[in-house]
């Protein structure tokens, strides 16, 4: 049972969708209940990992599944075509499996929706899943009233195979963090785009498909890799409470250790956002085992999505389940998001 | 109190009263008319909510440094670690650059 | 290295100069004749500079540095949030900072407001209220809060002639009168206080002069980035062990004696002082700020008829009374000693402001089991 654990109120609300606390008490206590049972072998919902595994033969098929409801459908850097094509890539490559097999995609079109806009989105994900080296198969298409969705609503299934499975819960006292690049770049971007925010910056989405640098990554590190985790929701704080909740330890960060895009940190400081629990949609979180750390990291940053990669943190025995940031001038824990992120004026 | 963020000003429109300031690389119109002085391009003005509250003296930032070191020898003169880090300080030649300095156009 | 270059390279964050302020400070607590040393800030700004640069681990042991009741959002009561709740129930659109949005009324905030249909609008400025009153026919509602410096802000768009659809649901709060409130506590152990630094550019640090004559506590006005805290708290260990309480000011690029003199004509101009609760502290004399008469068209309490009844089917009632908030931020007791604390009152449904604040007492101890004591983190594990 997760840390905090809180009852699911009488009405689900908006905050049940930020990936936060309140999103895995609903798994939990509702969506996990009776279902979701893949034998020993296997990883199922309980786990609420990026994916599923079930054992085919001598390998694992990995399945990933996402909604997308991105508002605004095109930002900086990309659209809600690109961000669903490679989010799923991504959640299938966060398993160990990098080589997708192929994609699924449904969409739920709002009446009304220009058949303009359709075209230009569905170029992008031709485009991402070219750059991808992987297709969809099949889909399904609905339309639902005008007012009754906003705008366009894509899911997307990818399926994949793999010999090994990285999980997000192998973390050991000791073991390092990695993370491969610019940290915050999708939810800071998207934040800026708000027009009434009326700011003017060349801050990028970062989405990206990171399969190709993960199996680097992989092919490097071999058992020596033992969690591993896309940043999205929620941001590293995120990605690395999980990590360290799931495995039973604690986290320490070096805050200066993080790479960070200098338009990032400004427009974070504007709006009062902390990058680390900004999402990215390019980016993965490594736990690598000391020995092979140096290795992995060298092999990251010959990848062009990987040139900013960098070791940020070890693993402690002490508070497990929290993440400590050493500031360069103190240290203070890091919080867990919960919520949208909102500009803050205090 | 609140979030008060210290920007480069740009571009002046007298007429609006309205200035474009820099943020460390990002660009905001900032409005003029509860500042405490008149602002020209180059001058550096605390913004808080969208509005200019301060126009900070250039000269202020070397003064707050000397205020800081003034402080760092509140502290007993024959005491070593004083000593060490006023030579730390000393040596460093610039000693606040970000270790990673700016990341390349690729993530 | 002309002073400009110094800005640009944030050179108020430089990690040699901080831990030779800390090491200042350590040394300074010590040659204070007791243990404890207890000081106060009282601007929930300084209490996130602290929190995001992790300063609190490296303060010496000796040396407590309360938050007190400077969040304006934490400390805008409850009735105060019932009113713009039910203004969105009723239909009106609101308009509000982003950090008064979850900030829970009698039954609700606005974001459940929202949730359920109602209009609310997240702004970043108090002008882009107003582009949305000239951008639609309805009326806008711009929900105001923050202290003083943020007051500056609404009274500027006032003067301005905004359309008429456009009215304020003033909660702006005055920082010096709280103050005043903490000093006087029988039991109060605050041995002097770091002042908000926006605030006073505003003001002037004359405005802590006779706060300072009347109560005897020193007062240094600091400034947020991390050497401007550390700072801060040197000059105000040094007064406090000098005996001769005064003011100080630490952030001397933005504050002087006189502030800014247009800025506080226009505020006390569209503002008054009058008496209101702050959530968990009790009525604070001249604490909130309401429109004088002259700006009676813009102000919401007299355009609209507001019904907050119905939100009181799930009412607390005496709750509030129960509340520490003041105590807690008077250094006096702890979370622990609040009967309500972890029960009738936790994150999700908070009481006092303590509790509301992300950086709150409460709030840290709720969801950290007690303050971590972080001392114990070396650098260089990575």
């Amino acid at each position: 049972m997760t840390r905090n654990a809180r009852f699911v109120d009488e009405r689900i609300t908006l905050k049940y969708g930020t990936g936060g606390g309140a999103m895995r008490a609903l798994i939990e206590q509702v969506f996990a209940k009776g279902l979701g049972d893949v034998g020993d072998d296997g990883i199922g919902l309980a786990a609420m990992d990026d994916g599923a595994a079930i054992r085919v033969g001598d390998q694992y098929l990995v399945i990933a599944t996402d909604s997308h409801v991105v508002q605004p459908i095109e930002f900086p850097g990309g659209d809600i075509g690109r961000l669903a094509i490679c989010g799923t890539v991504n959640d299938l490559a966060m398993m160990g499996a990098t080589k997708p097999l192929a994609l699924t995609c449904a969409v739920i079109i709002e009446d009304g929706f220009p058949r303009d806009d359709l075209k230009r989105i569905w170029e992008s994900i031709r485009a991402t899943c070219e750059e991808a080296r992987t297709t969809i198969v099949t889909g399904d298409t609905k339309v639902m009233g005008h007012g009754e969705l906003d705008g366009l609503v894509l899911n997307t299934t990818g399926i994949g195979l793999t010999d090994r499975l990285v999980s997000d819960a192998g973390l050991q006292p000791g073991d390092k963090i990695l993370v491969t690049g610019t940290m915050g770049d999708h939810g800071l971007a998207i934040m800026a785009t708000r027009n009434e925010l009326a700011l003017e910056t060349t801050l990028e989405s970062d989405v990206a498909p990171v399969h190709t640098l993960v199996r680097r990554a992989l092919d490097v590190g071999g058992e020596g890799v033992v969690a591993l985790k896309d940043p999205t929701r929620g941001g590293l704080s995120s990605a690395l409470h999980e990590m360290a909740e799931k495995s039973g330890v604690g986290i320490i960060v070096d805050e200066t250790a993080v790479p960070l895009r200098d338009e990032v940190r400004a427009v974070g400081e504007l709006l009062g956002i902390d990058p680390l629990v900004s999402a990215n949609e390019g980016k993965a979180v490594f736990g690598l085992r000391p020995e092979v750390a140096a290795g992995v990291l060298d092999a990251i940053r010959s990848h062009p999505l990987g040139r900013n990669a960098a070791i940020v943190g070890e693993c402690v025995a002490e508070r497990p389940g929290f993440v400590v940031l050493d500031t360069g001038f103190g240290s203070r824990l890091l919080a867990e998001p919960e919520g949208e992120l909102l500009p803050r004026i205090c | 109190m609140c979030l008060g963020v210290p920007g480069k000003v740009i571009e002046v429109d007298r007429e609006m009263q309205i200035a474009t300031v820099d943020f460390w690389g990002v660009k905001k119109q900032v409005r003029l008319e509860v500042c405490d002085a008149p602002v020209d391009p180059g001058d550096y003005i605390l913004n808080h909510v969208g509005f200019a509250i301060r126009r900070i003296p250039p000269e202020e930032a070397a003064e707050t440094l000397a205020l800081y070191d003034e402080l760092l020898r509140l502290a007993d003169d024959q005491d070593l670690m004083t000593a060490d880090v006023r030579a730390e300080i000393d040596a460093a030649p610039d000693a606040t650059r970000s270790p990673k300095g700016a990341p390349d156009g690729s993530q | 290295m002309g002073p400009s270059d110094a800005f640009a390279q944030l050179k108020f964050r430089d990690p040699a100069r901080a831990r030779g302020l800390r090491d200042t400070l350590e040394r300074l607590v010590r040659l204070a004749d007791h243990a404890p040393v207890s000081v106060m800030h009282v601007c929930g700004s300084h209490e996130q500079a602290i929190a995001k640069f992790g300063l609190r681990a490296a303060f010496p042991q000796e040396l407590q540095v309360i938050m007190g009741p400077g969040c304006p959002v934490c400390v805008t009561d409850v009735p105060e949030v019932d009113e713009a709740v039910a203004l969105a129930k009723q239909g009106v659109r609101i308009a509000s900072y982003g950090d008064m949005l979850r900030v829970p009324g009698t039954s609700q905030s606005l974001a459940d407001a929202k949730a359920e249909g109602a209009s609310v609008d997240v702004v970043y400025s108090v002008t882009q209220a107003v582009e949305l009153a000239r951008e639609h026919d309805e009326e806008i509602v711009f929900f105001a809060s923050g202290f003083e410096t943020t007051a500056v802000a609404t009274a500027a768009v006032l003067v301005d002639d905004p359309p008429d659809n456009f009215s304020v649901l003033s909660a702006h709060k005055y920082i010096p009168p709280v103050m005043e409130i903490v000093a006087e506590m029988p039991e109060t152990k605050i041995e002097g206080f770091l002042a908000a630094g926006h605030a006073a550019t505003i003001t002037g640090s004359k405005v802590f002069e006779k706060f300072v004559e009347r109560h005897g506590l020193p007062v240094v006005i600091a400034g947020f980035e991390p050497l401007d805290v550390l700072a801060g708290l040197v000059k105000l260990l040094e007064v406090i062990n000098s005996g001769e309480p005064r003011v100080e000011n630490a952030f001397p690029r933005c504050v002087t004696r006189e502030g800014n003199v247009h800025a506080q004509k226009l505020l006390w101009r569209v503002f008054r002082p009058t008496g209101g609760r702050w959530r968990g502290i009790a009525h604070v004399p001249n604490g909130n700020l309401r429109l004088r008469d002259e700006f009676a068209q813009y102000d919401t309490r007299k355009r609209f008829t507001i019904d907050a009844s119905a939100l009181w089917g799930y009412a607390p009632p005496k709750l509030v009374q129960q509340c520490q908030c003041g105590d807690i931020m008077a250094g006096i007791a702890s979370p622990t000693d609040c009967q309500l604390f972890g029960k009738e009152c936790t994150p999700d449904k908070p009481v006092g402001a303590c509790m509301v604040s992300a950086e709150g007492t409460c709030k840290i101890w709720h969801q950290y089991g007690g303050r971590p004591d972080l001392r114990s983190i070396k650098r260089g594990a990575a």
